[in-house]
């Protein structure tokens, strides 16, 4: 296995991509949409509900192929990408277990998942099918899933959804805590402007339909210090540089 | 980090005693005998009535019975019926369903090949067994083609159903991840049609082994359908019932001992109502 460090960054130049409705009308989602999020960083995608945040997810991983431009994804490690999408999209035939197992190469099939199991609380729940599950301790199976397979850059679709806010900010911790134990190049989608200053190094602000960048937001503070008085200061500076970004 | 309160398990299985699981699986077989014991009284009350020998009772369909199980003969084309129906089912349920795959998942395809399938579903069996015949002749390769043949366009209208309800997140999921081709099959694909397996081989057993003593009528040497066709010959009812009936059971004995176990399995992951 190679070193983690391998400087290669993820950079994501998309020139154009269209929809072209049933009726024949062809909608841009995204236009000239380039950003870079640095090795071990973990960056989110901030905007306004259906502004495109999804589309710009689903090129990157591969989901969607019908789009001009270019992206390169990080090196080094493993190459492989892994996704948190909206839904915890658990297959319900299989036991929690099977469904973090399944996700892995063939390699890494039998390795020990002891510690991420215990680290996200879902010790007691390996042999449970998905639809014994809570909403969010499915939530954090699928993020089982994903740091499961240590890889080279990790996608989240605004995996907090849904939740209500004492469970949505108690898997917060979650995701720092097993993201702290291995930093991966992470891009985050959202639109909830507390969670991006909480949680990411770095915030890309998207700009509505089409889509591209407004501008991007550094968050050098270690995310250990952002307590509450610190939290409202970088709201503050944000709403200061984004005015119109909510 | 522990376990929250809050967002704990909704219900976690109750675990379940010996004795009450012993008497849950016994029920259903237990109401089964019960009904099948009715119709037997209903039978010999019928058979009394009118006794002819065109009708004869069970206790003579009970005595012929007896008599060809103690000659083997029985059993001999009971397993080669059997035979039959395993081996023409399995064709038809591996071919029809990957066509109905297809058939699902491209629309254009399916355009294309929708009428072939209205054709084949609205040709008749005895057509399909007596071309089977004439091309391939008197084998048991044609035989158990002719059978397949008949059964693959309902598997396939049913799986083709079944292709279409499949959902694309989970095919997403296992691009992302990488699945390999036989774990897709195996953890997305094939879990998603159970349903659709469960009602295109329940549909299939039953209309396949009806169809195999047509095809051992008209052109095999043993099986179900020759010995009926001899009988008929004989004017023996009591023995066409014997095997009817012995031939019946055996299939009974298949969907409570083999297809509701496999069902039970596969669907183990779906929630008990409470």
């Amino acid at each position: 296995m190679q070193p983690v460090g391998a400087v290669v960054p993820l950079k994501v130049d998309i020139a154009e991509k269209t929809f072209r409705s049933a009726r024949g009308v062809s909608i841009t989602a995204l236009q000239d949409l380039s950003f870079e999020v640095r090795q071990g960083e973990f960056a989110c995608l901030l905007g306004p509900s259906g502004c495109g945040k999804t589309t710009t997810l689903r090129i990157l991983l591969g989901l969607d192929k019908d789009f001009s431009g270019s992206f390169q994804l990080p090196q080094g490690g493993s190459n492989r990408i892994a996704a948190v999408f909206q839904e915890p999209t658990l297959l319900p035939w299989r036991t929690v277990e099977q469904n973090v197992r399944l996700a892995l190469p063939k390699s890494l099939r039998a390795k020990n998942l002891d510690g991420l199991f215990d680290t996200l609380g879902l010790a007691a729940m390996r042999s449970l099918y998905p639809a014994e599950l809570s909403l969010g301790l499915a939530r954090r199976a699928a993020l089982a899933r994903a740091f499961a397979t240590e890889p080279a850059v990790l996608f989240l679709d605004e995996p907090f959804v849904s939740l209500d806010e004492q469970t949505a900010e108690r898997l917060r911790h979650l995701l720092l805590t097993v993201w702290s134990a291995r930093p991966t190049t992470a891009l985050m989608v959202t639109h909830n402007l507390r969670e991006a200053l909480m949680l990411s190094d770095r915030i890309i602000v998207l700009a509505p339909r089409p889509t591209h960048v407004l501008g991007v937001f550094d968050v050098r503070l270690p995310r250990q210090h952002r307590n509450s008085q610190v939290m409202s200061d970088l709201l503050r500076s944000f709403h200061h540089r984004f005015p119109d970004v909510t | 980090m522990t376990a929250s309160e809050t967002d704990g398990t909704r219900d976690a299985p109750p675990s379940m005693s010996g004795r009450r699981s012993l008497a849950t699986a016994l029920a259903p077989a237990l109401t089964v005998a019960v009904s099948l014991l009715g119709l037997c009284l209903l039978w010999n009350l019928a058979a009394g009535v009118w006794p002819s020998r065109a009708f004869p009772g069970p206790g003579q369909v009970w005595q012929v019975l007896l008599r060809e199980a103690a000659s083997g003969d029985l059993l001999y084309h009971l397993g080669v019926t059997l035979g039959r129906v395993a081996a023409a089912y399995i064709v038809a349920m591996i071919i029809g369903s990957v066509i109905g795959v297809l058939l699902g998942s491209y629309r254009r395809v399916d355009r294309f090949f929708n009428p072939w399938v209205i054709l084949f579903l609205n040709i008749p069996a005895l057509v399909v067994i007596v071309l089977g015949y004439i091309w391939f002749g008197l084998n048991e390769a044609a035989a158990i083609g002719a059978v397949a043949v008949n059964k693959i366009p309902n598997v396939v209208v049913t799986m083709r159903e079944g292709a279409r309800t499949l959902d694309p997140s989970y095919a997403e999921m296992a691009t992302v991840y990488r699945f390999g081709r036989l774990d897709r099959i195996r953890h997305i694909l094939l879990p998603q049609l159970q349903p659709h397996l469960a009602a295109a081989s329940r549909s299939g057993i039953a209309l396949i082994w009806k169809i195999v003593l047509v095809v051992e009528l008209l052109g095999r040497s043993n099986g179900v359908g020759f010995q009926i066709h001899l009988y008929f010959q004989l004017f023996d009812v009591a023995a066409i019932l014997a095997y009817t009936l012995a031939f019946v059971a055996v299939m009974l004995v298949i969907e409570l001992l083999l297809v509701q176990p496999v069902e039970r399995h596969a669907t183990r992951w779906r929630r008990r109502p409470a």
